[in-house]
């Protein structure tokens, strides 16, 4: 079994509607239910984020996201599955629940770390 | 050629991908599937001219791989967990698939629909097909340390990725077997399409190869209507591959070529295989439609005999499983011949495929044939500006200037 990060892209900062919301529901009960379920989340939009540079002893504060961009992430799923096609097949029906583009990307193993 | 060495091309040609495959699954790793399989054959180049040609050639290929896959794996003390690990994967019963041959897997991980089409095309050259890398760079027109790049970063993805080295599931089947097609389809063209044959004969070398690994695919796969189409589309048309250029290296018109000079045996398969699908009475995709169009114009040794009422039929058919303009466009073409051009003409203007060099040569013959000569030579020009391949542009340049000047 591997781990996927499939992140929920998105341009604008609109939140689901009522309708995806539930789609998105009917979807986590199936990840749940299938065994695919890790985590997932929605998340509040770029303009709340805040990056933090702890490198050189005293944390540095910057309001905004690292990189702006036309694009961001709006939500994730964490999930396991045997294979990428397995993975993919769950992306189309989350992208299809949420009504918006996902991204695909496997969580490094330990023994590809 | 001596007999060794024939005896060895004989096996590259058979056994290659077959060993690829065999270790790919043992290993889980198509690097060392890859360059283990390399090596084998360059210790048959070494070992058969002295020793004899091996009564089994694929088993001694095969056996030598493994072994050095195994001494590799030794060797290096990282890769000892994932030789246990591959040890016990490949002791453990697997759930046979729809078809179970290692060599189909192989196919399916090489096209998997996660790599660019440009990664599945040089993947499946290299592993399947057995072509080196400066080969396939060479057909592609591409530096050798681009391509070489692009399948080592298609490996990497697809080891990180963990895309399944397995026959798709039956839901996942028909969509990845289109895929499979489309890669094969995909490099017959850039073979068929090389506006050089005589001077890059490795691009002319495509459409053999692409025919190759169809036939492997359709051994696999017995079954499938489109596989057998497919085929049939690539045989039917490499048979009138070298009536296509002149001497001179101007593309020659269906209807002009030296029909005497198709390739008959190929013909006779493509027909046998487009008999066989009619008669199958199952419906027909894409590829099959296509061949029977090929099947018509290649049934008749005079382009006068052409049964143009069935090829509009099959374009018909074609025209309810692909909306694109472009098989309306090649449905007109039969329609000039049967109703005339003006009936053609007004079904050719109009579609939107301003920006395609056939949609412009298509009205010039058209509007040549109305005697409308001034309309016709812009249409040439614009044909000439867009169109990419020598050949092509050789005969259009030289018909445009049979209308003599304005």
């Amino acid at each position: 079994m591997a781990q996927y990060l499939l992140s929920v892209l998105t341009d604008s900062t609109e939140l689901a509607t009522e309708g995806e919301m539930e789609a998105i529901d009917v979807f986590n009960e199936q990840l749940v239910g299938q065994r695919h379920w890790v985590f997932a989340g929605g998340l509040a939009s770029p303009v709340a984020a805040t990056v933090v540079d702890g490198r050189d002893g005293e944390p540095v504060f910057t309001d905004g996201p690292y990189l702006e961009s036309k694009e961001h992430i709006a939500g994730f799923w964490i999930i396991e599955a045997a294979d990428l096609d397995v993975a993919l097949r769950l992306a189309g029906q989350g992208s299809k629940a949420c009504n918006r583009r996902v991204e695909v990307r496997p969580i490094l193993r330990e023994e590809q770390a | 050629m001596t007999d060794v060495t024939e005896a060895i091309a004989r096996a590259h040609r058979q056994e290659w991908a077959r060993v690829v495959a065999t270790l790919a699954r043992r290993y889980r790793d198509l690097d060392i599937a890859e360059e283990m399989t390399a090596e084998a054959f360059a210790a048959a180049v070494e070992r058969w001219p002295a020793d004899g040609v091996p009564a089994n050639p694929g088993a001694w290929l095969t056996v030598t791989a493994d072994r050095k896959a195994i001494d590799r794996i030794r060797r290096e003390a990282k890769r000892a967990q994932k030789h246990q690990e591959a040890l016990m994967l490949s002791d453990a019963p697997e759930p046979l698939g729809v078809i179970d041959d290692d060599r189909l897997r192989l196919v399916f991980t090489c096209c998997h629909p996660a790599l660019a089409m440009e990664a599945r095309i040089a993947l499946t050259l290299r592993m399947v097909g057995g072509l080196t890398v400066p080969e396939i760079a060479a057909a592609f027109l591409v530096q050798e340390t681009a391509m070489s790049r692009r399948i080592t970063r298609a490996k990497t993805k697809i080891q990180a990725a963990r895309i399944p080295y397995r026959v798709p599931s039956r839901e996942d089947l028909p969509a990845r077997v289109t895929g499979v097609l489309t890669v094969l389809y995909l490099i017959f063209n850039e073979g068929y399409l090389a506006s050089d044959p005589e001077q890059n004969a490795v691009r002319g070398d495509l459409t053999a190869e692409a025919i190759r690994l169809t036939r492997l695919v359709r051994d696999l796969m017995p079954a499938h209507g489109e596989v057998a189409g497919l085929l049939a589309l690539m045989l039917l048309t490499e048979a009138r591959r070298t009536a296509r250029v002149s001497a001179g290296g101007e593309l020659v018109a269906l209807g002009d070529q030296d029909r005497g000079a198709w390739d008959r045996a190929l013909i006779a398969e493509g027909h046998a295989l487009v008999r066989a699908r009619l008669a199958s009475g199952q419906p027909p995709g894409r590829y099959q439609i296509q061949a029977a169009i090929n099947a018509v114009h290649t049934d008749v040794r005079d382009v006068r005999d052409t049964d143009w009422s069935q090829v509009i039929a099959l374009y018909d058919q074609l025209a309810v499983l692909d909306r694109s303009p472009i098989v309306r466009l090649n449905r007109a073409i039969a329609v000039a011949e049967l109703d005339g051009p003006e009936v053609a003409l007004a079904e050719v203007d109009g579609l939107p495929l301003e920006g395609y060099h056939l949609f412009h040569a298509t009205r010039a013959e058209l509007l040549r044939r109305l005697g409308r000569s001034d309309q016709a030579r812009t249409a040439y020009g614009r044909a000439i500006e867009l169109a990419g391949n020598t050949a092509e542009k050789a005969y259009l340049i030289r018909r445009r200037d049979q209308l003599g000047a304005p």
